[in-house]
């Protein structure tokens, strides 16, 4: 004879038999709820690589995102071995007064006014790729940049020069990595292209390749070191790599940067193929960068 | 011919047999939306991706929240939302298991919303709290409304605010949740 058991109702009755704990049921309901929304399959984008558009003299892959309008007042003081009579550098300062708008969550815009040599500058940045978690998601970011700056300051002695030749543009392709919610790393080859140089042995093409980092050290305070390599060639012969060093401090809407740099101009033009600053000589401006963000229109 | 009547019979059959009331409900586009209200700012933010899933017989309840799914109106606020205050990197969901209290199967039969108050664990910020919270339950065109309103305090699940910013940030967040669920097969 075959017997047959109606196993359903047996296994029923032994769950209750056993007192088929509500937590069970409950841990069950939780994963079946993990499981309908495969929420362990999503990918996700990585947010705040850095905390600023800036690491600290050259652009982060950030940008201010949809309707954000940015103020950049950036500072910088003169060099701390110029003595006490300079007040180590106090006495003396550059600016550069910033206005950047972003357009959509990839593409921003912006323009600006540096005291050093009276440049307005100009740029566009745009988010390519994005990096992100989960299946198929992209191990790095990477961000294009290109600039124009137009140097204004009157030449003398005559003869005057054209726009043209006052003009120096820089093509940059910026390369992130979040490797963790403290560490950030950035690579960032660099082309600048003058369009007037002074001498025969000048270069037009000034090539460079920076690396950045960023080392939270609390949630709102991080280390942060920015340095430009610039490519053997004559301006390497008579220019030094920039570098800085700081501290990203955060405080509601503001990021405030304050570091120490051997570049005194805070525009590609400048800091990439003419930092003079021996660092290691105490050439060394402290600055400043204060961001503060506007939101212009809500997000779509 | 003998055989097509038989099956058009069995088919007529299983059509009028009354189908079996679902006993989950399932949604992964629910609505929490959370508001901070003080006289400096007001501070908003909107989840729509919330799942969560009822059974309506045994009463249980489980969501999960992606903390990333929150939108702010302003970019920043949500950078700041996710890197300093939930930490959505380290704890990406909030989640929250519990049970209807005196719930009765039967006692989603009526049209209008019914009255209940849930029970169970609120994991935000990878601190647990057990909460006890008011909400309706509605069933209307076969899909479950679930709506509830209560307060959180930021402080009971260890999410720091700087002393910056503590006048711009409330101590308790008003908490809104609706939800449309569809029945899980």
């Amino acid at each position: 004879m075959n017997l047959t058991l109606p196993w359903g109702p047996l296994a029923l009755g032994a769950a209750l038999l056993l007192g088929a704990a509500p937590a069970h049921a409950q841990q069950d309901l939780m994963q079946q709820l993990d499981h309908l929304t495969g929420d362990s399959l999503r990918r996700e984008l990585t947010v705040a690589t850095f905390k600023g558009t800036r690491v600290i003299n050259g652009q982060s892959i950030e940008t201010p995102g949809a309707g954000s309008l940015l103020f950049l007042i950036s500072h910088r003081f003169g060099t701390l071995n110029s003595g006490a009579y300079n007040f180590f550098g106090l006495d003396q300062a550059t600016i550069r007064l910033g206005l950047e708008y972003g357009l959509t969550d990839r593409l921003a815009v912006g323009v600006g006014r540096s005291s050093l040599e009276k440049t307005f500058d100009g740029f566009g940045k745009y988010r390519l790729l994005r990096q992100g978690s989960g299946p198929g998601a992209l191990p790095v970011s990477v961000t294009l940049f290109a600039s124009a700056a137009l140097s204004s300051v009157r030449f003398e002695p005559q003869p005057e020069r054209t726009t043209t030749s006052r003009l120096t543009y820089t093509y940059q392709a910026l390369l992130a990595r979040k490797f963790s919610s403290a560490l950030s790393v950035q690579l960032m080859p660099t082309l600048v292209h003058r369009n007037y140089v002074d001498l025969r042995r000048d270069q037009n093409n000034v090539w460079a390749l920076g690396l950045a980092a960023r080392q939270k050290l609390t949630k709102r305070l991080a280390l942060t070191g920015e340095y430009y390599y610039l490519l053997p060639g004559a301006t390497a012969d008579s220019f030094r790599n920039s570098l800085a060093l700081g501290f990203d401090i955060e405080t509601g809407g503001h990021v405030f940067q304050l570091h120490v740099t051997n570049s005194q101009g805070m525009i590609e033009k400048f800091f990439i193929p003419q930092t003079t600053g021996n660092f290691l000589n105490g050439d060394i401006f402290f600055g400043f960068n204060v961001s503060r963000a506007f939101q212009l229109r809500g997000r779509p | 011919m003998q055989h097509l009547l038989l099956l058009v019979g069995l088919l007529g059959w299983l059509a009028h047999r009354p189908a079996p009331a679902p006993a989950k409900y399932f949604t992964r586009t629910g609505t929490i939306s959370f508001f901070s209200a003080t006289p400096i700012e007001d501070i908003s933010a909107r989840n729509q991706q919330v799942a969560a899933v009822v059974d309506t017989q045994t009463g249980q309840v489980a969501f999960t929240v992606l903390m990333k799914e929150f939108k702010f109106p302003k970019p920043l606020m949500q950078d700041h939302f996710n890197e300093n205050y939930v930490e959505s990197e380290k704890y990406p969901k909030a989640l929250f298991s519990g049970r209807l209290v005196d719930f009765q199967a039967g006692a989603l039969a009526a049209a209008s919303p019914q009255p209940v108050q849930v029970e169970g664990d609120l994991t935000i910020h990878g601190v647990t709290q057990r909460v006890r919270v008011p909400g309706t339950l509605q069933l209307q065109n076969n899909h479950l409304l679930v709506n509830a309103k209560f307060v959180i305090a930021p402080a009971d699940y260890r999410i720091e605010i700087p002393l910056l910013v503590r006048a711009h940030i409330a101590k308790t967040v008003d908490v809104t949740v609706a939800l449309a669920c569809d029945p899980l097969p």
